[in-house]
């Protein structure tokens, strides 16, 4: 492969693994606090898109307020989907949960398939296609698809940009959120033992409901950035996505934000490059993501930027 | 109830469950008697589940994985050359492959192995993961052994598949499997190992303290769950006819329809299992009606589609909420369970 | 309570059929090619009302989904076929399916037609499934003609989607034909539900490619349009009947502008026949728009099988599949059908190419 193309793929890598970290921020929230894989969060990711494309196609509302909307739902959505389904079974044993969760995830699919119809969908006329264009890194001269910024010749997606840039916001705000205000300082009392945290008086079960909707409207922003990257709507869209993000958060070690970032964006590259190194093994793409899950896994449990726990009996 | 007259009881039951079987075949037509084939392939698939997910407490999302490997075993091993030659378009299988065919009892023994073979080189190292990471391990693992089917077309075939199998599975064969599956089960699960498994999902850390090498009883339990989900995989596959490396076929959606079976019958119950196996069964092709156009008192109401699967994954979430027991709890069928069921009527 | 409701509605619903004669429709209405199959749909729905009946009686389709799965096109046949007890059967879509549901009618002895499966296999030492539609080797040979002499393509990178029949076939026999021109091809990879072709796509440029051939379904198709566009890569993109959907560019947008592909039919196309000119009035009058390939294509395959039928003259399953392959010269929509003693159709694939946003007919190749 020439240099070129090495770059163009790293960057196409880059692009791809923005959109992993962000999805990935929320599955690590949610697990870091509550001890739940919540594989519903794909799905939550896939309902905030359709909420989206409607709010803009039926609601007829500007795409900005749309996104707004359609965040909020989400957010809600998450906190139902606690209440009615996590809740009762918050004392079960982990596995009912995580059975819970499965289910959860397949109802949501099946409700999507029932209610918007299993034909893909397009977003490309939801959100200003200027979102769309590619900022040409390096020397080139043609102005054939949108607006360019001139330094190479690589190309590199404005909404990439404008992923990672979320990602950092993010980042930061929810560093800020659960380390500097009283919520967040329940929350961290949640993950550490929910049982003391309520004889504390703090009220637990709105404290994990917000935990869901916090985590929700950060799959809901990952939605509709990769709905934004690639257009096409149908029920089963976060599935994948959302196995991957799972895989990238126990990469950068779960229960860390940070980490989660990182983790994200690697997979996303590694992925992207080893496609380009071997373009006759780009069938084997979803499985080189469980691949590194159970290397990681087998390895060092707790990530890279994660800690080890020790099980207290 | 003394042993013997228990025994007595389950020596006339089989017979008679033949007899229905037999039955069942004759007076119904095709498209029911194959359903009820069915329930006996997913009676295995569901006891075999069990054995992991119910009486060792360890949360296995890769059964898919193992069914597709009996079935694609099996397959390979029953179709004849010319079939192969045939069929293999992208590539040439791979020798010896190209040349065997040997009898169906002999290829679903071979594939059961096989599956058992991968179940303990998958087990080992995921099995000193914790509860949620090691159920997306074998979750993984399911997925990248459906991946490399989809890819390796010198073995599999890759999208295509393998068609045109020999139509080997009926009535006999799968109950006959079921029975060697459920004694085989419920004899482990009735002796010192089962109480052991039990113990294990109960307390992990007690167990260990009681000197029960946890790790070891695990992987067994796997690797048993393992060769009964690959029979059932040969059993499956040719029930089919068809067999490809499609998620619908055999990702994660076979793997979650196999635990709507033993959650909708009781998790931890054998029983329990193959009961949910025959509801799911049922449940299947009749909300078909809500799929198609249906004439109600005269009127055509369009059905949706997609509205089986919606049904489905709503009960399935009502239950574990409601009713996590599911149908048995975590009982089993017993004689005297049936009895005393006809003498309450006496008591008052 | 309930249960009373539950056994009152299963009682209805049984004694609710009337006597008729039942043609099933197997389709994907769920599921990843649900496009297709909705498409169909709305061809034969429109074709049953205008041509409600025969030999007398009145014609009741019976339609089962398939959602888009092998495993469910074989259970819904067997069930056409013996729980409801259809005569013959409009179906499937995509071959894989075909293959599949095509076993159980051969077992049965019931005459299966399908409206778009073009893999050879469908019908390959088959008595009872036919088709109505071109088979691959000929779409095959046809988009190569497409890419290497009319849009004169040297290198073409053939997008493979490994999980399809159709896109391997395809592929395959497009290559074959490309060699014997003269041309070079090279593939690349993917996967259904596969969403970043960036890979894929750069690697593609690097390796010179004059233009993209992609033999796979329109989910795929415009997301890699889209892709290579955003990449830099502003040559010819060629693809096969796949893209014959409006869903194409819905997702593909301004991407697939440019984009040819071949087909079956095209409403733009000279209508050739009575039934051509009558479909087309009758579907614009319904739905406000010009109809689609698929859609032409369901609504013949209702009068192939319709036509069978009044030729078998009775509902014997063996006479009509016998009519079926007796099918000749045939004034359907897209074109004069004749169905030949393999079950093939021999029909002439037309290229479209899509401008602004919209299908337009640019020309035929014929067998």
């Amino acid at each position: 492969m020439d240099p070129k193309t090495l770059l163009q793929n790293f960057i196409n890598g880059l692009s791809l693994g923005s959109l992993y970290a962000l999805i990935a921020i929320g599955y690590t929230m949610v697990y870091g606090i509550l001890r739940l894989i919540n594989f519903a969060h794909g799905d939550i990711f896939m309902m905030a898109v359709y909420f989206a494309l409607f709010f803009v196609t039926l609601a007829q509302l500007p795409w900005y307020l749309a996104a707004v909307f359609a965040i909020a739902c989400a957010a809600l959505l998450g906190f139902t989907v606690d209440r009615i389904a996590y809740k009762p079974i918050r004392s079960a044993p982990r596995i009912s949960a995580l059975i819970t969760a499965i289910g959860v995830s397949f109802f949501l699919e099946s409700l999507a398939v029932v209610v918007f119809s299993g034909i893909p969908r397009s977003f490309r006329t939801v959100f200003p296609q200027s979102l769309n264009e590619m900022i040409i890194i390096g020397g080139e001269m043609e102005v054939k698809y949108g607006k360019e910024v001139i330094i190479g010749g690589i190309r590199f997606p404005v909404i990439s940009l404008i992923t990672l840039i979320v990602a950092a916001i993010a980042l930061v705000f929810l560093w800020w959120f659960i380390f500097k205000t009283k919520v967040g300082m329940a929350m961290r009392a949640v993950s550490l033992d929910i049982q003391t945290t309520s004889l504390m008086g703090v009220n637990v079960d709105r404290v994990i409901g917000m935990t869901f909707a916090l985590g929700s409207a950060l799959a809901a922003i990952g939605g509709i950035l990769w709905a934004i990257r690639y257009p096409q709507v149908w029920p089963y869209m976060g599935f994948i996505p959302g196995m991957k993000a799972f895989v990238a958060a126990v990469f950068g070690g779960i229960g860390s934000v940070p980490g989660a970032v990182l983790g994200g964006l690697i997979l996303g590259i590694t992925e992207v490059m080893m496609v380009g190194i071997m373009p006759s093994a780009a069938g084997y793409r979803d499985a080189f993501a469980f691949f590194i899950l159970i290397i990681i896994l087998s390895i060092k449990p707790s990530g890279l930027l994660g800690k080890q726990e020790a099980v207290k009996v | 109830m003394k042993q013997r007259t228990k025994t007595s009881l389950t020596l006339i039951a089989l017979p008679l469950i033949a007899l229905l079987l037999f039955l069942s075949q004759e007076l119904l037509n095709s498209y029911y008697s194959r359903i009820i084939t069915l329930i006996g392939i997913y009676g295995i698939m569901a006891v075999s589940l069990t054995l992991v997910n119910g009486i060792s407490g360890v949360f296995s999302l890769g059964h898919a994985g193992f069914i597709a490997l009996g079935a694609y075993t099996s397959a390979l091993l029953t179709l004849s050359p010319k079939q192969k030659e045939m069929t293999f378009l992208i590539e040439k299988l791979i020798w010896p492959l190209n040349s065997i065919q040997i009898p169906f009892f002999w290829a679903t023994l071979i594939a059961g192995l096989v599956a058992a073979i991968f179940a303990f080189f998958i087990g080992w190292p995921s099995l000193r993961l914790t509860g949620d990471y090691f159920a997306i391990a074998t979750l993984g693992f399911s997925e990248i052994i459906r991946i490399f089917a989809l890819n390796l077309n010198s073995i599999t075939n890759g999208a295509l598949g393998l068609k045109a199998l020999p139509d080997h599975t009926n009535v006999w064969w799968a109950w006959g499997w079921l029975l060697v599956t459920v004694a085989c089960v419920m004899s482990l699960s009735y002796s010192s190992f089962g109480r052991a498994l039990r113990a294990i999902r109960e307390d992990r850390v007690a167990a260990q303290a009681m000197g029960i090498n946890v790790f070891k009883h695990q992987l067994m339990a796997f690797v048993v769950g393992g060769f009964f989900a690959g029979i059932s995989g040969s059993l499956y596959g040719h029930w089919l006819s068809t067999i490809d490396p499609r998620t619908n076929t055999f990702g994660i959606l076979l793997t979650f329809n196999v635990l709507i079976m033993i959650v909708l019958g009781g998790l931890g119950s054998i029983t329990g299992a193959i009961i949910g196996g025959a509801l799911f069964a049922f449940l299947s092709e009749w909300l078909r009606f809500l799929e198609g156009p249906m004439n109600l008192f005269g009127f055509k109401i369009m059905g949706m589609s997609g509205m089986r699967m919606l049904v489905f994954s709503g009960l399935f979430v009502i239950i574990m909420i409601f009713w996590p027991r599911g149908l048995m709890g975590r009982k089993e069928f017993s004689w005297e369970g049936l009895v005393s069921l006809f003498r309450r009527g006496d008591k008052r | 309570m309930r249960k009373l409701f539950v056994i009152l509605l299963v009682v209805f619903l049984s004694v609710s059929a009337l006597a008729s004669i039942k043609v099933g429709a197997i389709l994907p209405m769920t599921g990843g090619v649900a496009a297709f199959g909705q498409m169909i749909w709305q061809g034969v729905e429109l074709a049953n009302e205008l041509f409600p009946g025969v030999l007398g009686e009145e014609i009741e389709i019976i339609l089962l989904d398939n959602n888009s799965d092998k495993v469910q096109a074989v259970n819904t046949a067997r069930r056409a076929i013996e729980q409801e007890g259809v005569v013959a059967i409009i179906g499937q879509v995509i071959s894989s399916n075909t293959i599949a549901g095509g076993t159980v009618a051969e077992e049965n002895g019931v005459a299966m037609v399908s409206p778009s499966s073009t893999n050879p296999l469908v019908t390959q030492d088959k008595k009872y499934v036919s088709r109505v539609c071109f088979s691959d080797p000929f779409q095959g040979v046809a988009a190569a003609l497409l890419a290497f002499n009319n849009m004169g393509a040297e290198n073409v990178a053939v997008f493979v989607d490994v999980e399809q029949d159709y896109a391997v076939g395809f592929a395959n026999y497009f290559k074959e034909t490309a060699l014997e021109l003269g041309g070079s091809v090279f593939y690349e990879y993917y996967k259904s539900g596969d969403q970043d072709f960036t890979a894929q796509v750069s690697d593609a440029i690097s390796k010179g490619a004059g233009a993209f051939f992609i033999p796979g379904y329109y989910q795929e198709i415009a997301l890699i349009a889209i892709q290579a566009r955003q990449l830099g890569f502003y040559d010819p993109i060629i693809a096969g009947d796949g893209a014959a959907v409006p869903e194409t560019i819905e997702i593909g947008g301004d991407a697939v502008n440019g984009l040819y592909f071949t087909t079956h039919y095209d409403a733009g196309s000279p209508a050739l026949t009575e039934n051509a000119k009558l479909f087309v009035e009758a579907y614009t009058a319904k739905y406000g728009e010009a109809p689609g390939t698929f859609t032409a294509l369901g609504f013949d395959t209702y009068l192939v099988v319709r036509d069978a039928i009044e030729r078998a003259g009775s509902t014997d399953r063996e006479a009509i599949a016998k009519a079926v392959r007796e099918t000749k010269d045939f004034p359907a929509v897209t074109g004069i059908i004749t169905i030949d003693e393999n079950g093939d159709a021999i029909k002439s694939v037309a290229i479209v190419k899509i401008e602004n946003g919209k299908f337009v007919y640019d020309t035929t190749i014929n067998p």
